[in-house]
């Protein structure tokens, strides 16, 4: 579904990642962990195509097509999605229009029929049970006035209508409670199947426990410096992110 | 008593308004008030009035612009002159102001507050009125909808002055809403004066869509009484060259006034707004939002200013002018000013001027809406606001129309 190779992108002027690799098949569940600084949230701009960020080196496939030669708009109706780490507040917006627009633009592309307004709250009203939102926050204006839990519910309730195949979770669990974090889990969950793929941007193992990866990767500096099941996760929980520092540190 | 019954007497004001113009000449660049704008191409026409024709609306291009049925009342007006009227409500007269020389309200505050010894175009006006309403709200009638102004003009070189009086009495409450729109190289020089008397309501608003090859001067003066509340909304979208200009005075104890405006301006147009908020007696609020939107080559100007009196203690006031660049040869001018002469008052302004915001360009294209798309989204969601703000459905449906990316919004 997804292969990056040798990826080096930074904002700025700045290279944050230098040589990237990763490899996502259809249906699988990725994590991606890392401290600070280390290029996370740069991938998963890169990927969105979020302007400001440069591709210096490598390539980016998504289902066999060049994924940074598409504008961003495109690489959504292809059927990828950023949850964002910050999602933007857009007064004057309502979200049932956007959400309706954003949904047949998608569907179009897919050569599926647009849906009419009844029809797609049909949907919405389903979708947002799966994540607790009240059906009044169709009619704010996006993300406007909401808590943060409450945009991050927003952005899994998005995703859930506009069922991407590759979702792409920014940090999605930072500053979310238990009850956030559980509910989040349970709308990325409700996504899983052999047909969607999932890449989880975490700094913490905690999301994992309720959202079980296939895989897990550790960033640093710029690079996957270490991959390996879902029990990579919780040995980092329990020896931090230094271990992986001085054991890249002692094998260069 | 004679001095005041000669200065109601229309012929003398007429008089007196067209000696005032004469002295004071068409204003130049050189006038602090104009330095923006350059009305050199309206003066360099030789204008003539139109044609007097009692035209029905039907069939018109401009059908499009009536309220009839939804307002309850309509007069439409071609070139100045009254071409059509329909409906009213009990304690509301609305009469061709051609007509209503003799009513008390006409009598009482016709030219009174519009100030013609001072500004040429409301000296101009005042010279050559030829017609407009007459909107008197007996006290405490509280009409329910509201009432449409539809001024129309036609054909090249042909100027108009309507002049409207809207007078709300003691707890009164009314709506009017005032239209422009018309076709060719026409001149409209407006003025409206509104009062409003002790606790009446009075909401104003103003739609300036006229043809874009046409020049327009709006004055619109508002007198607020004692807890007099006012909302003027003023919304201009088309003309060539336009001039906005609205006053108020807060002249009653707990007063207050809403001033909204929105310009929406493309290719070569040319808007100068202008606002005074005089707060002249103690706790009085005024909140004034105007928000521009400048496309292509056009060019828009806010220049507000309030003052607060020195016995207007207690004021509260709040000014803003928000403004929407969405190309690069589009140029905006912002000139928020407080003029405060007394130290117990609350009062802010300020300005901004920017593009399309980066990050939610980004978020709607992530989204999959396309970047056109995206951009008119984000151009409505800013001109909504002020839309939101207004009272009239029947107005704003129109307006989200004016605004909304194609294929509607909602």
């Amino acid at each position: 579904m997804l292969d990056v190779k040798n990826l080096h992108a930074g904002i700025d002027g700045k290279e944050i990642l230098h040589g990237l690799n990763l490899h996502i098949g259809t249906g699988e569940v990725h994590a991606i962990m890392g401290p600070n600084g280390s290029g996370k949230s740069t991938l998963a701009n890169v990927l969105a195509g979020r302007p400001r960020y440069e591709v210096t080196a490598g390539s980016v496939t998504y289902e066999g097509k060049d994924l940074l030669a598409m504008t961003p708009e495109d690489r959504a109706r292809a059927g990828v999605f950023l949850a964002m780490q910050y999602p933007v507040e857009i007064p004057g917006v309502n979200n049932t229009y956007f959400l309706k627009a954003a949904l047949n633009a998608v569907r179009k592309h897919r050569g599926e029929e647009e849906l009419d307004a009844m029809e797609f709250l049909e949907l919405a009203r389903q979708k947002m049970k799966l994540v607790d939102l009240d059906e009044s926050f169709m009619n704010r204006g996006v993300n406007e006035g909401f808590s943060g839990g409450e945009k991050k519910r927003n952005e899994i309730f998005q995703m859930a209508v506009l069922d991407p195949k590759l979702a792409i979770l920014d940090e999605t669990d930072s500053g979310l409670d238990i009850d956030a974090l559980r509910v989040v889990a349970g709308g990325v969950n409700n996504l899983r199947s052999e047909k969607h793929s999932v890449l989880v941007i975490t700094h913490y193992q905690r999301l994992l426990k309720y959202l079980v990866p296939d895989y897990v990767h550790v960033l640093a500096d710029g690079r996957i410096v270490k991959s390996g099941r879902k029990e990579l996760a919780e040995e980092l929980e329990q020896k931090g992110y230094e271990w992986i520092e001085q054991e890249v540190a002692s094998a260069r | 008593m004679s001095a005041a019954v000669q200065e109601h007497d229309l012929e003398t004001v007429r008089e007196q308004a067209a000696q005032r113009a004469r002295q004071l000449g068409w204003p130049t660049p050189e006038m602090e008030a104009w330095r923006y704008t350059n009305v050199a191409p309206i003066e360099r026409v030789e204008w003539a009035t139109g044609v007097d024709r009692r035209v029905p609306l039907g069939g018109s291009p401009f059908a499009v612009a009536s309220f009839r049925g939804r307002a309850f009342a309509e007069l439409v007006f071609v070139n100045g002159r009254l071409a059509d009227a329909t409906g009213g409500a009990s304690g509301v007269d609305i009469i061709p102001i051609a007509e209503a020389a003799s009513h008390p309200a006409f009598e009482r505050h016709y030219a009174r507050y519009a100030d013609y010894q001072r500004h040429f175009f409301t000296a101009l006006n005042t010279a050559h009125a030829q017609d407009g309403a007459l909107i008197a709200v007996a006290d405490g009638a509280r009409p329910e909808g509201f009432v449409h102004l539809l001024f129309i003009g036609q054909g090249d070189g042909v100027w108009s002055h309507p002049r409207n009086l809207i007078v709300a009495g003691r707890n009164a409450e009314i709506n009017v809403v005032e239209t422009y729109v018309g076709q060719g190289n026409y001149f409209t020089n407006s003025v409206t004066e509104i009062v409003a008397g002790d606790g009446a309501a009075v909401d104003y608003s103003r739609i300036e869509r006229e043809s874009t090859e046409a020049f327009h001067v709006g004055t619109v003066q508002i007198h607020q009484e004692r807890s007099a509340t006012v909302a003027a909304h003023t919304i201009a979208i088309g003309g060539a060259l336009v001039r906005s200009e609205v006053k108020a005075a807060l002249a009653g104890e707990g007063a207050s006034l809403t001033l909204d405006g929105l310009f929406l301006l493309r290719d070569r147009q040319h808007i100068d707004n202008h606002t005074v908020i005089d707060h002249v007696k103690p706790h009085c609020d005024s909140l004034e939002l105007y928000k521009g939107i400048l496309d292509g080559k056009s060019r828009g100007i806010f220049d507000g200013l309030i003052i607060v009196r020195p016995d207007a203690q207690k004021t509260n006031s709040r000014q803003v002018n928000r403004n929407l660049l969405l190309s690069e040869s589009a140029i905006v001018d912002s000139k928020p000013t407080l003029e405060i002469h007394n130290d117990d008052v609350k009062c802010n302004h300020g300005s901004t001027i920017g593009q399309l915001d980066a990050e939610a360009m980004f978020y709607l294209r992530a989204r999959g809406i396309g970047e056109e798309e995206a951009r008119k989204l984000l151009v409505y969601a800013f001109a909504s606001e002020i839309v939101e703000r207004m009272k009239i459905e029947p107005v704003k449906e129109i307006l989200r129309a004016a605004i909304a990316p194609a294929g509607g919004i909602r």
